[in-house]
């Protein structure tokens, strides 16, 4: 019966779907990737992307265009990051509970929302697949690589320019100072919290990005709690890919791969107790994160709240 | 103490009252906004906790978790960490107590009784202790690591409720909810009021309240754990083993929410079932924080937050306003109550030697982590 998970075509819907659902792990975790480069570590990713994925869905389910959709979840989690914003930056709150708070609040209200506005689920139709000319046309790798919908795609652009943004652009530079040494910044003229703000609502559109990827491009549906921790598991993938880009990207690939491989497993109806299998990326986390912890160079100044000397 | 310090005080157990109070009134502009009339839903919310005997008993039910939950989290934060893994912590307590009190079912009460909470508090002290040991020994940041905890206790319990841990009975009859076997009725915690939930654990966490005060303010183990918390170097240098002390936070930590699982499962459901662990993870950490971070403010904290996740159920039926308003009120709590603290630690740094009393100064927990400074 394993035999079956081995066949070509299986192995190549198997990569396909990994592909596929990689893409709410990377706009998250990319987003996370700008605010803790910048010193602030957002544990309320979680609630952003439920707020997003709810605000997402909304619009499309009012009959809207999808884009309208992705462009109402970028809103709200520029809303949400700027409330971040407030609570760790002006406020100097400690910022792993602040982050919990946000979670919660984002739980909470996408859940009061999604009662209230639509009461049962429902489904929209999301995202269509957008078969790319000619590279699709590839055996095996097009449909691996190049049969995917716009938000995917999107996703998979996001490294990229997430890597320029970060290393070969000013506000790149500022950022990493303003997490490395805010003091040193702010002496050289980088204002420390216009730097944090703006890291904290680009990382909020990405999280809200995210669940919108969920609710109107891979799911096309809204539940309450439909994230199931799925942006804290983005927050550690910026750990585990040691701040850089290339490294969340390999963290996203991992657990999707794990996420797929469970998808087809269970499609197949394979005898496999999948609920241990699943623990595994979860497990593998602790061990990279326990034998590179001493290691990697992280932003000296994350979770550290700056405030002027007097 | 003078006059200004007093009133100090007073401003600090003050603000996260006024903290609720805030979330109270963006609560309104909320409801204000979908069109539902406030004033009825909160008058569903405060008759549904405290209208009535089944309320109240309700209420103190439900504050009974988050109270167990809310000191393990007062002990993490005075230790210097934070404990997110309260849920999975809940988890892998109410599993293991289950899996104990199901497998021992023969033994005489008064030996099995006991032996069930303690395989609660043992599963829970272990699965905080992992993420204490890799934080003292490896430096991995245990947010993440409690995190990825409990994921992995959600899907050890998915696992054993659909497999090893399934009720036979449910198997023989062909249903399939996934729910463990009823544990032996001599080991249910007795009933405090008749003919409602409310049961014994309910003491046993005020009685551990007063416990964990004694702890952590009373004894040496407790002084050195503040201490950690306080300053891990100054700490180190007057030869306090450091590491010890964190993986001794978090795992105590653990152990009293593993304690709320064992106890959710011997008063409330008497069996394993899903979604045993409600959120009290999470609605624990608030709790703590209402409540100063102190064991015995945490007992009033939990008797709110048990009120207003009662009260939110009985509101939901009543009005239909639905119950997640109560988690968007808790999330409000917390990023009011953070941000609060600025304002009590601004005055804290003023007044630096003024008095030798014990202000929470964990509010400062992270830039202890991995930083030299201060």
């Amino acid at each position: 019966m394993f035999d079956e998970l081995f066949t070509i075509s299986t192995l190549i819907g198997i990569l396909h779907s990994c592909v596929r659902l990689a893409t709410p792990y990377l706009f998250a975790s990319l987003g996370e990737t700008f605010g803790q480069r910048s010193g602030v570590l957002n544990l309320g990713v979680d609630g952003i992307m439920l707020m997003g994925a709810f605000f997402a869905f909304y619009v499309v389910f009012e009959g809207h265009n999808l884009w309208v959709g992705v462009l109402a979840a970028i809103a709200i989690g520029v809303m949400m990051g700027l409330l971040k914003a407030f609570v760790s930056v002006t406020m100097q709150s400690l910022q792993g509970i602040s982050g919990i708070g946000l979670y919660l609040f984002g739980l909470g209200l996408s859940s009061l929302l999604f009662k209230t506005l639509i009461g049962s689920v429902e489904g929209v139709s999301g995202f269509r697949q957008l078969a790319i000319p000619f590279l699709s046309d590839i055996p095996g790798l097009g449909h691996i690589l190049f049969n995917h919908n716009a938000l995917v795609y999107l996703a998979y652009l996001m490294v990229p320019v997430s890597w320029f943004v970060i290393n070969r652009t000013t506000l790149g530079l500022k950022i990493r100072a303003v997490g490395h040494n805010p003091e040193a910044a702010d002496t050289l003229g980088v204002s420390v919290n216009g730097v944090r703000y703006t890291t904290m609502m680009i990382g909020g559109a990405l999280a809200a990005v995210a669940g919108a990827s969920l609710s109107i491009g891979l799911q096309n549906v809204f539940q309450e709690n439909m994230t199931n921790g799925l942006g804290f598991i983005a927050v550690a993938l910026v750990y585990f890919g040691s701040w850089r880009t290339i490294g969340v990207l390999g963290g996203s690939l991992l657990f999707s791969l794990v996420n797929a491989l469970q998808l087809w497993v269970q499609a197949l109806a394979i005898p496999v107790p999948s609920e241990i299998a699943v623990m595994m990326p979860y497990i593998m986390t602790i061990v990279v994160l326990a034998f590179t912890a001493r290691q990697i160079q992280k932003p000296a100044a994350l979770a550290r709240s700056y405030e002027r000397g007097e | 103490m003078n006059t200004r310090l007093y009133l100090a005080k007073l401003i600090d157990v003050l603000l996260p009252v006024l903290a609720m109070l805030i979330a109270l009134v963006v609560g309104v502009l909320l409801l204000l906004l979908l069109g539902t009339d406030p004033i009825e839903a909160y008058s569903a919310l405060i008759q549904g906790a405290l209208g009535n005997v089944s309320g109240i008993t309700q209420t103190l039910t439900k504050a009974t978790p988050l109270l167990l939950v809310g000191l393990g989290i007062c002990i993490a934060f005075r230790g210097g960490v934070i404990n997110i893994g309260g849920e999975g912590q809940i988890v892998v307590g109410a599993l293991a107590a289950t899996a104990f009190g199901v497998g021992f079912s023969s033994l005489p009460a008064l030996i099995l009784l006991p032996l069930t909470l303690v395989s609660g508090a043992a599963a829970g002290l272990i699965w905080g202790g992992i993420p204490g040991l890799l934080k003292a020994r490896l430096g991995v940041n245990e947010i993440l690591t409690t995190v990825m905890m409990n994921q992995i206790a959600l899907r050890l319990m998915n696992f054993l409720l659909r497999g090893p841990m399934l009720d036979p009975e449910h198997v023989a009859a062909g249903t399939s909810i996934p729910q463990s076997a009823a544990l032996p009725e001599s080991i249910w915690l007795p009933r405090l009021v008749p003919r409602t939930l409310f049961h014994s654990g309910a003491i046993l966490a005020v009685l551990l309240a007063l416990a964990v005060y004694f702890l952590l303010w009373r004894t040496t183990i407790g002084y050195r754990i503040r201490a950690v918390g306080l300053n891990p170097n100054a700490s180190r240098y007057a030869g306090i083993p450091v590491p010890k002390y964190v993986t001794l936070s978090l795992a105590l930590s653990g152990m009293l929410c593993g304690l709320a699982g064992a106890v959710e499962v011997m008063g409330v459901h008497h069996r394993m079932l899903e979604g045993l662990s409600g959120g009290y993870g999470f609605s624990g950490i608030v709790a703590a924080l209402f409540g100063k971070l102190h064991p015995l403010g945490a007992i009033p904290a939990s008797a709110l937050f048990g009120a207003l996740l009662v009260g939110a159920d009985k509101m939901q039926r009543a009005v239909q306003v639905p119950s997640a308003l109560a988690i968007a009120l808790q999330g409000l709590v917390v990023l009011f109550v953070v941000s609060s603290d600025l304002y009590v630690r601004r005055r804290t740094r003023r007044r630096v030697g003024d008095d030798g009393s014990d202000e929470p100064l964990v509010v400062e927990g992270e830039k202890r982590e991995e930083s030299t400074e201060e």
